[in-house]
């Protein structure tokens, strides 16, 4: 047991390098060219100084938000993946991604968004709203939490909302529709901190519960009744999950809108390296979702000069044929 | 496929894991995949391809085009584009406008009309059930224009463009639903008012302008500019400022905070239809742009915030979206 552990330690000390790395490095490239020796200088009066600004409004807040929704991401993908044992699961499978969409589009069609403090509060309290709907079903029949429950009221719940965001879509206007489609493909110009300051607290409490769910989410993928023998509290580690994971992907869905694939591919791609084992999958799944979609943003920003491209298109884009190269190469 | 895994898109999946030993879980795993698959793959691709279509319509940057089917004057018109509706009912045509498209804003008259649907969804039925004689349609609807010329319906086609295209399209219209002469003096007046903006800001500093056309609620996020092409921009130039993003040969950008500080615009105007913008938004909205200080237009407060649709419809009443303009760049005392 302690030997796959160990070897999974380099792994996870490269990706958390690599996630340094990418969030140190990504400020400095961008479709701008600016010189550093003013960025850094501090004889220019902060105001007057356009690359500082660009360096520390634009291009910084990008990075650590970047990093802190991949990274979210991808742990929200391990736990739901190990919640529901189900491979295929993702941190968007119960709904809480429509939820979110649908929140965010009623506040971008109705202008309700400047009553409530933005688009980012209106896609949260969607998220919640489907969070509550898909636990109140799942443990309405069940003494415990029907995971199969859990998975199909999910599912059904994010037909429903796609239906109703298609609906707001309809009553929309032109422009409004244009940049509500443009948020369901992800955008990380936060353009300050003030975003990834409000998700922070949210972000912190679920990595909390996922350290915790580390071992009792190992005894759970054998099953229930093996991990109820060896002393895991299964309805309550699968309520802490559950919470804990929705909490992560609602703030991540409201930083940076529903990015796909970085919350299936980089756990898929993580336990290829360190095995199945919550404690290496875990950390590892967080350094390098951030790494992957800080890396993913700059291509993003950089690739068309000054046009931009939505950063859920270069997730998938990079990231499914990669997936698929490290597959077959293993087999 | 001996390998354990089984992968599926973020967003559509399909498949069971193969090789289970529980058959339970088998069960329970084919119908969460089911479910998904069955629940979740259609809409991002449907939403997808919607905004593809929207890029694409956008990016087009077309004349006119009318099909030589018929020549006589029709009665029954049945227009899918607001721009082309305004400009029926301003070359005297309205009283014939049987059906609408459902983005209609002006004139009032336009919006009793029956709906017939609009740019992605247009109702082929009732288009037909109208007998019409001439369906407005734009130039990306081509399943709706193969449809409608199998059933012998003739199309007077259009695409938004520059702002000459808009005098050009108005005269092309009336030719072509019999009110020419109308339809020539309705141009020429447009052109005249145009002319005459163009000509009281000769001379005056031209403020280098970002002017945007949508952003999220208070937030600098999800910004969209006009770019070097498209009325838009021709507008902006015509009312004597320099387009920010004029070498972006697109109707549109997004404008990142990044563009934004390197381009550092002068003025910062934002257009937006009249519907939700109360005068105290308005102001909660204009403070949002202190997050990025160092931009000329927060410094000096040059930030208007223009809710009027006049702006936005590349109709017959451009001059007028264009006098505003001019006079919000060019206002007495700055």
């Amino acid at each position: 047991m302690t030997s796959p552990l160990r070897r999974g330690v380099p792994v996870i000390v490269a990706c958390f390098a690599a996630m340094v790395v990418a969030i140190i490095a990504a400020p400095f490239i961008g479709s701008t060219s600016i010189q550093f020796g003013r960025v850094f200088s501090s004889s220019i009066p902060y105001a007057d100084n356009v690359d500082a600004q660009i360096f520390f409004i634009a291009r910084l807040p990008r990075a650590l938000a970047a990093a802190l929704v991949g990274g979210t991401l991808a742990a929200a993908g391990v736990v739901f993946q190990g919640l529901l044992r189900n491979p295929l699961a993702t941190p968007y499978t119960l709904g809480i991604s429509a939820g979110a969409s649908l929140g965010a589009m009623l506040a971008i069609t109705f202008g309700a968004g400047w009553m409530i403090g933005g688009v980012a509060p209106a896609s949260l309290a969607g998220a919640a709203i489907a969070v509550a709907i898909v636990y109140a079903l799942a443990a309405a029949r069940h003494r415990g939490l029907s995971t199969t429950v859990l998975l199909l009221a999910g599912v059904t719940l994010n037909a429903f909302f796609s239906a109703l965001i298609l609906f707001v879509q309809y009553l929309s206007d032109f422009a409004q529709t244009y940049r509500a489609l443009r948020w369901l493909m992800g955008d990380l110009d936060v353009a300050g901190y003030a975003p990834i300051v409000a998700a922070l607290p949210m972000v912190v409490v679920a990595f909390l519960a996922f350290a915790w769910l580390a071992r009792p989410l190992n005894l759970l993928s054998v099953s229930a009744e093996a991990a109820s023998t060896r002393g895991v509290q299964v309805v309550h580690v699968q309520r802490t999950a559950f919470f804990a994971a929705s909490l992560a992907t609602g703030a991540a869905v409201s930083v940076g809108g529903p990015i796909g694939f970085v919350g299936i591919i980089v756990p898929h791609l993580v336990r290829l390296l360190v095995g199945a084992d919550h404690r290496l999958v875990l950390p590892a799944s967080i350094c390098f979702g951030a790494a992957f979609l800080v890396g993913c943003d700059v291509v993003a920003r950089t690739a068309f000069p000054p046009i931009e491209l939505p950063v859920g298109i270069i997730t998938a884009v990079i990231g499914g044929p990669f997936f698929l190269w490290l597959l077959v190469k293993r087999t | 496929m001996k390998g354990p895994r089984v992968l599926g898109s973020d967003r559509g999946q399909t498949g069971v894991r193969p090789g289970s030993d529980q058959g339970q879980t088998r069960l329970r795993r084919s119908l969460a995949a089911i479910a998904a698959s069955a629940g979740q793959a259609p809409i991002p691709t449907v939403l997808l391809c919607a905004w593809l279509a929207i890029l694409t319509c956008t990016l087009a940057a077309r004349g006119p085009q009318s099909s030589p089917a018929s020549t006589q004057a029709p009665a029954r018109i049945i227009s899918l584009v607001p721009a082309v509706t305004e400009m029926l009912f301003a070359i005297g045509a309205g009283d014939r406008v049987v059906g609408v498209s459902s983005y209609e804003i002006y004139p009032p008259e336009a919006k009793k009309r029956p709906s017939m649907g609009a740019l992605f969804d247009p109702d082929v039925e009732r288009i037909l059930a109208a007998k019409s004689d001439l369906v407005i349609v734009y130039g990306s609807q081509t399943e709706l224009m193969s449809r409608l010329q199998r059933a012998s319906v003739p199309m007077f086609r259009y695409e938004h463009a520059g702002l000459a295209d808009i005098t050009s399209t108005i005269r092309a219209l009336g030719d072509r639903v019999g009110r020419g002469p109308r339809a020539r003096e309705v141009a020429t007046s447009i052109e005249r008012d145009l002319d005459a903006i163009r000509q009281s800001v000769a001379g005056k500093p031209r403020p280098k302008t970002a002017l945007l056309f949508g952003r999220e609620p208070g937030a600098l996020r999800n910004m969209y500019a006009s770019g070097g092409i498209g009325f838009m921009h021709d507008m902006l130039e015509l009312a004597g400022g320099i387009d920010a993003f004029a070498d972006v040969k697109r109707q549109n950008l997004q404008a990142t905070t990044e563009i934004l500080l390197a381009r550092a615009p002068e003025v910062i105007i934002e257009v937006h239809p009249a519907e939700g913008w109360t005068p105290e938004r308005i102001v909660t909205e204009r403070a949002v742009w202190k997050g990025l200080p160092s931009l000329p237009a927060v410094r000096t407060g040059r930030i208007h915030i223009l809710t009027n649709d006049r702006l936005i419809v590349p109709g017959p009443r451009v001059a007028e979206g264009a006098r505003l303009l001019a006079s919000v760049l060019h206002a007495a005392g700055r």
